[in-house]
């Protein structure tokens, strides 16, 4: 999705700004990134706390191999939309979701399918590095154990290793993997904490701000990474920074007041947003 | 004028003290509107009332603790002679008729007529040594009133005071509770340096028979073998150990699992009910629980045993220890709960988020994640569980033997402790002393596993903040 086919962004009728409705705008955009092959499908989400709806009735498709990221002001809903992709919410006793989430076709939300599976397909990293007060080799494992992905020792430390390697980490500590991951810098952390959830081999990878508690030098190390994981991986990712979005999304989705506002092409939302709120987002004017 | 009705005045006086030193910083303030007080009213306030009560309260607290003392030596002096050599009595005794005839409480035989010319006479001093004290209290706490109320100036740093005395007052009530551990502490090694008198600390710590024959009258030098027994402090250690590990048996994985179900299974609200309802465990008397394993676990186990082909005695090691175990449960879940609900939510996130199921996420990031703290509660538990004494005297058998076998009738350390010090021994004698050598020893495990216990609590909440 580096260099997508030139998108049409918009139709004829929908040219006037303000009449233009959420939905056109989630149509709008799947068309236009026809090109790629759909990963994962929202329609109508609408997720309630209690009886107090965060997020109303939003259409989304999160296409392979591409970088997505979601921006937009605090209490937006992104992130509490980003945690309904692999069923963190459920683990909230108030949430409750409705409408409907595919991934490669299936209804994430059906009760028959089992949520351990569909977190092991659609891993997480966390906005605050959690690294497991456990040793570097065993914050690694953590996850293959787990799902049984490897029966032997040696199986084990090849997967410890190539995910520690593709999360550009293995130089800085393959000589002490029995050291306490949380002995390790903010930007080591989160690094392991991204290779912790490469190690069981995921579809999606959701990143919830991934870079909010690292300084400039660890953020620009982590948004390297992200370019490259995304040859294998799907990645979403909240953000704040919009720099940073511009930087690493290949689509970028602003949410507003619990709404999607407005998704399309990094390029064409940060030079030529479509949304009068958007850009007022985008140019500083309030978020 | 009694020392209670003392008090309540002095409290008057410090609320009156308050009042007049609010009013007049207020009025210090308005006839010098460019100056700003320094403090706030309330503050010149409490300085008055402090200083109307402290140095009055100090009179009170010397003067009861010197009166009496003065009083009866005054009555002393004042005792014809040769009453006293006719008596042939002593003077200690004397005394104690003469303050209980003054008091009005009877003595045994006729009061002599010169008695009870001394009783009147120390009537008179108390009745004018009350006096004395009201009057020397009103004019101290006038004084220090008025001294300080007329102190109120716009620079005057009230608030310092305030501040400087309430944190005098804190140092006093924490020395008070710090003395008396230090004063257990001594007395008991006061008492054990004298049994170790009599009995080698080899024989005490390494002896392996516990057998403290009675002895009817103290230690004669002659008879100082043949009225001694055995005083080894191992079987009584090992009866200890045993009920206490039997206890952590049944305590641990019983208030581990209800932590963790607290913790991280109930809903909230059950949470909320169900814990204090737990903690009430710890709260019955432990006399209750003795009941309750004499009469209902006891009888229980002994016929489970025999259904099974056992030998189970009705008050054994396992009775005890069953029933302390229960009453320990609360020591464990609760502090496990708090030390489980501690730890961050994001580790949870993490393993939830990686595919780990609720019991995975428990069992593998959760609990250890826990385990220093988890660990300090245990201790802590087991230190409850060695000192506990009631339990034991009813259900433990008190059988004094060497055995590792838990159907067996054991003793421990503290059922001997009541049984040495019950009863009319002789208190000098080893078989009375012996208790505070077993006390000191009890103790110094308990503060030992408490102090470990602390170090790894400690260390565990460092760790998150």
């Amino acid at each position: 999705m580096n260099n997508p086919a030139k998108p049409r962004i918009l139709t004829e009728q929908d040219v006037t700004l303000h009449g233009v409705t959420k939905a056109d705008l989630a149509m709008t955009a799947i068309e236009t990134n026809s090109s790629g092959k759909v990963k994962m499908t929202a329609r109508d989400v609408k997720v309630f706390y209690g009886d107090n709806e965060a997020i109303h009735g939003v259409n989304l498709d999160v296409i392979e191999n591409e970088v997505i990221a979601f921006i937009g002001p605090s209490g937006c809903g992104k992130s509490t939309f980003l945690r309904c992709l692999n069923r963190m919410n459920d683990t909230i006793d108030i949430c409750r979701v409705t409408g409907s989430i595919k991934m490669d076709g299936r209804d994430i939300y059906d009760p028959t399918l089992d949520v351990v599976q569909l977190r092991a397909q659609v891993g997480m990293v966390f906005q605050k590095p959690n690294p497991f007060p456990k040793s570097i080799y065993e914050n690694i494992a953590y996850g293959p154990r787990l799902h049984g992905l490897a029966s032997r020792k040696s199986e084990l430390d090849d997967v410890v290793e190539s995910s520690l390697r593709r999360a550009g980490l293995w130089n800085e500590v393959k000589d002490r993997l029995d050291q306490p991951g949380t002995g390790l810098s903010g930007g080591q952390q989160q690094r392991l904490c991204i290779a912790r959830s490469i190690a069981v081999s995921p579809d999606v990878i959701l990143m919830d701000e991934p870079c909010s508690a690292l300084d400039p030098i660890a953020t620009s190390i982590i948004e390297e990474l992200i370019d490259e994981l995304k040859q294998n991986f799907t990645i979403v990712i909240v953000t704040h920074n919009m720099q940073q979005a511009a930087r690493v999304s290949d689509r970028t989705a602003f949410f507003h007041l619990g709404d999607l506002i407005e998704i399309g092409a990094t390029n064409e939302v940060f030079t030529n947003p479509k949304n009068k709120r958007t850009e007022d987002y985008i140019t500083g004017r309030y978020g | 004028m009694s020392n209670f009705s003392l008090i309540v005045l002095l409290l008057a006086l410090m609320a009156i003290g308050y009042q007049l030193g609010m009013v007049r910083s207020r009025r210090v303030a308005t006839v010098n509107p460019q100056q700003k007080m320094h403090s706030r009213p309330h503050h010149y306030g409490m300085m008055v009332g402090l200083w109307a009560v402290i140095p009055a309260f100090f009179i009170l607290v010397l003067w009861t603790l010197l009166a009496p003392g003065v009083i009866s030596s005054m009555v002393a002096a004042q005792l014809p002679a040769e009453a006293l050599a006719a008596e042939g009595m002593n003077a200690d005794v004397i005394m104690r008729r003469i303050s209980n005839l003054a008091a009005n409480f009877g003595v045994v035989a006729e009061a002599e007529q010169w008695e009870l010319a001394a009783a009147a006479y120390m009537q008179q001093l108390k009745s004018s040594s009350a006096l004395l004290l009201t009057g020397l209290m009103a004019a101290i706490a006038a004084a220090g009133l008025f001294f300080s109320y007329n102190r109120i100036q716009p620079e005057l740093r009230a608030r310092h005071q305030i501040e400087r005395t309430v944190k005098t007052v804190l140092i006093i009530c924490s020395t008070v509770a710090i003395l008396t551990t230090i004063g257990i502490v001594l007395s008991m090694v006061g008492e054990t340096i004298k049994f170790f008198s009599f009995i080698p600390p080899a024989d005490f710590f390494f002896g392996t028979t516990w057998n403290p024959r009675f002895s009817t009258t103290g230690v004669s030098e002659g008879s100082l073998t043949g009225s001694q027994g055995s005083f080894g402090l191992l079987p009584l250690l090992s009866g200890t150990m045993l009920v206490a590990a039997i206890a952590l048996l049944v305590a641990i994985p019983l208030g581990l699992m209800v932590a963790i179900y607290l913790a991280e299974y109930a809903p909230a609200n059950f949470r909320a009910t169900a814990k204090p309802i737990i903690e009430v465990l710890a709260g019955i008397p432990t006399i209750v629980y003795g009941f309750f394993a004499l009469v209902t676990v006891g009888p229980f186990l002994a016929d489970f045993g025999a259904s099974i082909g056992l030998t189970i005695r009705a008050t054994s090691a396992l009775t005890a220890g069953v029933v302390m175990g229960i009453m320990i449960i609360p020591f464990i879940s609760s502090l496990s709960d708090d030390i489980i609900t501690q730890v961050p939510k994001a580790l949870r996130d993490a393993s939830l988020g990686l595919g780990a199921t609720k019991s995975e996420t428990v069992r593998k990031v959760v609990l250890p994640a826990a385990l220093p703290g988890i660990v300090g509660a245990v201790l802590l538990a087991a230190s409850r569980a060695i000192g506990e004494t009631m339990i034991v005297v009813l259900a433990a058998g008190n059988s004094p033997t060497l055995t590792a076998n838990p159907f067996e009738a054991v003793s421990t350390v503290t059922v001997t402790i009541v049984n040495q010090l019950t009863g009319d021994n002789d208190f000098a004698s080893p078989q009375s002393l012996v208790a505070f050598a077993l006390g000191l020893t009890l103790f110094v495990i308990t503060l030992l596993l408490n102090v470990v216990a602390l170090v790894i609590v400690r260390k565990y909440r460092e760790q998150y903040e």
